[in-house]
């Protein structure tokens, strides 16, 4: 598959560390009142790599990106974000920490009373001193990346729920954070939009080298963006095969009754004859 | 039952701790950077000016009936002419203050606790966490202020109409010249009373905006929850600027009368 796009220059720090983990689960435990979310869950995710993480509704998999967040704070075990533990944060010097993450919630979760380019670029306005021309070009770049550039100046309920979507994904690149978290990207969205989705999800993975993790349980399009890497050919990109090796940077992980259930590659996962595995995936 | 009185308590009893949380993240925020002030602005200009027309009409009709059924009273002592003693020390000492922050509460603590909850409920406040930003001091502290700010003033403004309406039934109803309403209403007012008007409306701004900010942070349960959450702020708001009116008065006429 080949696509047109708008020249990529958005510049997520580049791996200078291969292989490098950028976030670790250590045995993390999390209930709310009586009913435990996560037990004794374990993972490491390396830079530049990705994690899927499926299981059904319930299974806990968006309270792990709000866990490495630190959006909520877990009862046990130990969560390492770029070498801070983030477990262990006060609210203030979590700040610090969330400049290197961005993440893309669930229906976006943009600012109702901002317009887009105000969305996009809303750390850069608000939390830093950049001069205004330079934010306005970063956030003109970024929304041509996920390609928006026309609609900078309309307001999110103007737009599609397609179009809600990559307005999250550019305001969560912005700031060129080296780490990603995807909430249900695709969720509620046709195919051919979730398609797109998967392509800006894929490009930032393999263009950008971004580390990311996506939380989903469409499972079309996870295998979609495990199996398939973007390679750039002068001014287009095309989505070919993933090849062996950047096959095994993406790992699935399947969350069942609190806990990881399974964590390997789309082979693997495809050719695993757990039970609850083989119904998810039939 | 009892099961049930102790699991209210306990309720209640949380709301009330976060609630003193709350404040003593504003304190904090208000003495510490980042201060956003484009965002104390908007509000300054959403809390004041957005309120002018009800509390204009709020106190225009106060002083107006007030002069009415006080004139009622005084034609009793045959003491009409002293309808503005009535009139101005009502309005400055306890109608001002309490109306204005009741409708103030009406308007905003709703408002604020329907925007706030909105957001709550739509991931926009976990998603100002994530952008690097602290809720409280983007979207609590700029509220507090402007409410704290605006709602003394907007009581001052309505004093004044509050007696330019009594002013208007004196002199067409009651048949009371202007000079002697107006003489009357400067001798009925002591700088105490004044004081009182002043410091009353400060505490009611900043008491009923944090209530609605509260109401709106906690809401939980989608858009139903976005509903009870601004129910809950007005009648929250409401009874509390009842409550706090009585406990300013009782200190204010111990400590300075």
């Amino acid at each position: 598959m080949s696509t047109s796009t708008f020249p990529v220059t958005t510049s997520a720090p580049r791996r200078d560390d291969s292989d490098a983990p950028v976030v670790v689960f250590d045995r993390v435990s999390l209930a709310f009142d009586e009913k435990v979310i996560l037990q004794d869950v374990s993972f490491t995710l390396r830079s530049g790599h990705m994690k899927i993480i499926l299981g059904a509704s319930g299974a806990g998999k968006s309270t792990i990106l709000r866990l490495i967040l630190g959006l909520l704070k877990p009862d046990g075990g130990a969560i390492t974000v770029n070498g801070h533990r983030v477990d262990q944060m006060r609210e203030a010097d979590l700040m610090e920490v969330r400049t290197g993450v961005g993440m893309v919630f669930q229906e976006g979760a943009l600012f109702d009373s901002l317009t887009v380019n105000e969305n996009v670029g809303y750390r850069l306005y608000e939390e830093t001193r950049q001069p205004l021309e330079q934010v306005d070009a970063r956030v003109a770049e970024v929304l041509g990346f996920v390609g928006l550039g026309e609609y900078g100046q309309r307001m999110p309920s103007e737009l599609s729920g397609g179009q809600r979507r990559r307005v999250a994904i550019a305001r969560a690149i912005c700031a060129k954070p080296g780490v990603i978290l995807y909430d249900e990207p695709t969720t509620g969205l046709d195919p051919i939009t979730a398609l797109t989705i998967d392509d800006e999800i894929v490009k930032l993975r393999d263009l950008e080298e971004v580390t990311s993790i996506i939380v989903t349980h469409q499972l079309r399009d996870a295998f979609y963006i495990a199996t398939h890497e973007a390679a750039r050919q002068g001014n287009e990109i095309d989505f070919v095969k993933a090849s062996p090796k950047k096959a095994a940077e993406t790992a699935f992980v399947v969350l069942k009754d609190a806990g990881v259930l399974f964590e390997g590659a789309a082979d693997e996962l495809r050719a695993s004859d757990d039970p609850y595995i083989r119904a998810f995936l039939s | 039952m009892a099961g049930r009185g102790t699991e209210w308590l306990k309720r209640a009893l949380l709301e009330i701790q976060e609630y003193v949380r709350l404040i003593g993240q504003v304190g904090r925020s208000l003495v510490t950077r980042p201060i956003y002030g484009r965002d104390i602005v908007e509000q300054l200009d959403a809390i004041g000016v957005g309120s002018m027309t009800v509390v204009l009409l709020t106190g225009t009709f106060t002083g107006m009936v007030l002069a009415l059924q006080s004139g009622l009273t005084l034609d009793q002592f045959g003491a009409r002419p002293v309808v503005g003693r009535l009139v101005s020390a009502s309005m400055v000492k306890e109608l001002g203050p309490v109306l204005t922050a009741l409708m103030v509460t009406g308007r905003v603590g709703s408002g604020i606790a329907a925007e706030l909850g909105s957001m709550v409920v739509t991931d926009q406040i976990a998603a100002l966490r994530a952008l690097g930003t602290d809720p409280v001091r983007k979207l609590v502290v700029p509220r507090v202020v402007a409410g704290t700010v605006m709602v003394p003033i907007l009581t001052i403004i309505s004093d004044a109409v509050g007696m330019l309406g009594g002013a208007v039934i004196s002199s067409l109803q009651l048949k009371v010249a202007s000079s002697v309403y107006w003489n009357n209403v400067i001798a009925g007012l002591y700088m105490e009373d004044v004081y009182m008007g002043l410091i009353k409306p400060v505490v009611l701004g900043f008491v009923l905006v944090t209530i609605g900010c509260h109401v709106g942070l906690r809401t939980k349960g989608g858009t139903q929850g976005v509903g009870r959450a601004t129910t809950n702020a007005v009648v929250a708001g409401s009874v509390a600027v009842l409550v706090f009116d009585f406990l300013i008065t009782k200190l204010l006429i111990t400590l300075m009368y």
